[in-house]
């Protein structure tokens, strides 16, 4: 079975890196990183750190794509070969993100407006530059942030946490190790405003009373997260207007 | 029954704005007896029962009638191919472009119109099902090729305020006595008689691009303007 952790996940309630089980790492949020984009947005957990870029609607290519009655969402979730800590990662896209890829627009495609662009093409781009645990669930803030960046009409913005079970306790946002080591893990995308879930992944084995408080936490994380991602929605027009007056 | 908003409130995608006997107008969605914005906007309270949202973001939906400002990307058989910064290619045929009939097996289209030319156009139809799903005419007075100049692009969301309350920005634009051309895509045409003030008015449309939310904008531009053209004057 699994070996060890190198060091000990939970002593009392604080966890390897000093939180508590309940606890987020740093958020941190910016929008328009990427002046090519239609949006673009920088997402980190605390060392966790995502880049995300969006391009479109535009139109179809290859024509034989597109959908007579909605835009197609094309998303790709790609880690960098600096990413990670030990070992160099292959660049070149691995069976776990092409199925991450796939997993994230599954995601994304409740929110956004995709019958209001028939015959087109959005594109997603998520490039992880440094990974530690919950990369999945900061693409997805990222991602649902460059596409509100771009404009592009959502029913909502996705926000994403990961819950782990660890030595028995459930804590939130795993970092790596947390990941490595822990028994379980669940991934859960929230749309905060509208309260409905679209990503919901799981491993490890759970009771049904420890998936309810999960799922109660992820829920109350996602508010925390939210609320910083709207704070830097509006700093990138309000600090505009501090200029100018 | 409730308003979820007040005047001048940034709205995020999701956020209620009011119930749906209010008549909400702009990038909104109705979600369970509830009006939501679909995008980062502002709000506007009208009077009692009317709220609009400005949308901060947006793409391009091309609309029948927009007058846009698009580029020759292809030059086919009977027509030409456009980019109007819509999601969909848009279609110029000849037909639509010249006044007398014309013989298309002596006459080279690239003489008329050729990639990369930039043309102030129409949009006469729009019809997802065919291969240019848009098309437009240049066949009327202030449409055409556009020659010399400069383009400058901004967000399509932000063209209304570079018009202002009924024309007041582009009022105040026009005492530089330039010619401008605003296209409903975002793209504005600016031609004057000296480059240098081509230049500035560039810089002034991008300015209302950046500050288009804040209040008194116009009333800054024009004390910009007056600015520089008596600073001009002394030269």
């Amino acid at each position: 079975m699994t070996k060890a952790p190198p060091v000990p996940l939970l002593v009392g309630d604080r966890r390897s890196d000093g939180r508590r089980p309940d606890e987020v790492r740093p958020i941190e949020v910016e929008i328009g990183v990427v002046t090519n984009a239609d949006g673009s947005a920088v997402v980190s957990y605390g060392r966790t750190r995502v880049v995300a870029a969006v391009y479109g609607p535009k139109e179809a290519h290859p024509r034989h794509l597109a959908l007579p009655d909605k835009a197609i969402m094309r998303v790709r979730y790609h880690m960098a070969p600096f990413s990670t800590k030990d070992e160099r990662k292959n660049p070149a896209p691995s069976r776990r993100e092409i199925e991450i890829s796939r997993v994230l627009r599954e995601a994304l495609e409740p929110s956004v407006f995709l019958e209001h662009f028939p015959r087109s093409l959005i594109d997603v781009f998520l490039e992880v530059v440094q990974a530690d645990g919950s990369t999945r669930a900061a693409s997805l803030t990222a991602a649902s942030l460059a596409l509100a960046d771009a404009g592009i009409p959502m029913r909502d913005l996705v926000i994403g946490v990961s819950v782990g079970l660890i030595n028995g306790t459930i804590a939130v946002d795993l970092n790596s190790l947390e990941d490595q080591y822990g028994e379980g893990d669940l991934p859960i995308g929230i749309m905060p405003n509208l309260g409905h879930i679209t990503l919901f992944q799981l491993d490890g084995s759970w009771t049904r009373d420890r998936l309810v408080e999960a799922v109660r936490l992820a829920y109350r994380a996602v508010g925390e997260i939210y609320g910083i991602a709207r704070e830097a929605l509006k700093k990138r027009y309000f600090e505009a207007v501090q200029e100018a007056t | 029954m409730p308003r979820y908003v007040v005047p001048r409130q940034l709205v995020y995608p999701g956020d209620p704005i009011a119930t749906t006997d209010y008549e909400v107008s702009g990038p909104v969605y109705i979600d369970n007896g509830r009006y939501r914005s679909w995008c980062l906007g502002l709000v506007e309270v009208k009077d009692e029962k009317t709220i609009n949202v400005v949308p901060l973001e947006g793409t391009y939906r091309p609309k029948v009638g927009d007058t846009v400002i698009g580029y020759i990307t292809d030059v086919l058989a009977i027509g030409w191919e456009l980019d109007v910064r819509a999601p969909f290619s848009a279609y110029l045929s000849v037909h639509d472009a010249v006044l007398k009939p014309i013989d298309l097996e002596s006459v080279d289209l690239t003489t008329l119109l050729n990639i990369g030319d930039m043309v102030v156009a129409r949009i006469t139809d729009i019809d997802v099902t065919r291969e240019h799903p848009i098309s437009v005419t240049i066949k009327e007075s202030n449409l055409g090729r556009l020659e010399g100049g400069t383009l400058v692009e901004i967000s399509p969301v932000k063209v209304p305020r570079v018009i202002g309350k009924k024309g007041s920005m582009i009022g105040v634009l026009s005492m530089l006595r330039c010619e401008i051309i605003v296209g409903q895509n975002g793209r504005i045409f600016v031609k004057c008689g000296d480059v240098r003030d081509e230049a500035f008015l560039a810089s002034v449309i991008r300015r209302i691009e950046r500050e288009s939310h804040t209040t008194g904008l116009t009333d800054r531009i024009k004390e910009t303007i007056l600015k520089y053209l008596s600073e001009r004057g002394h030269q």
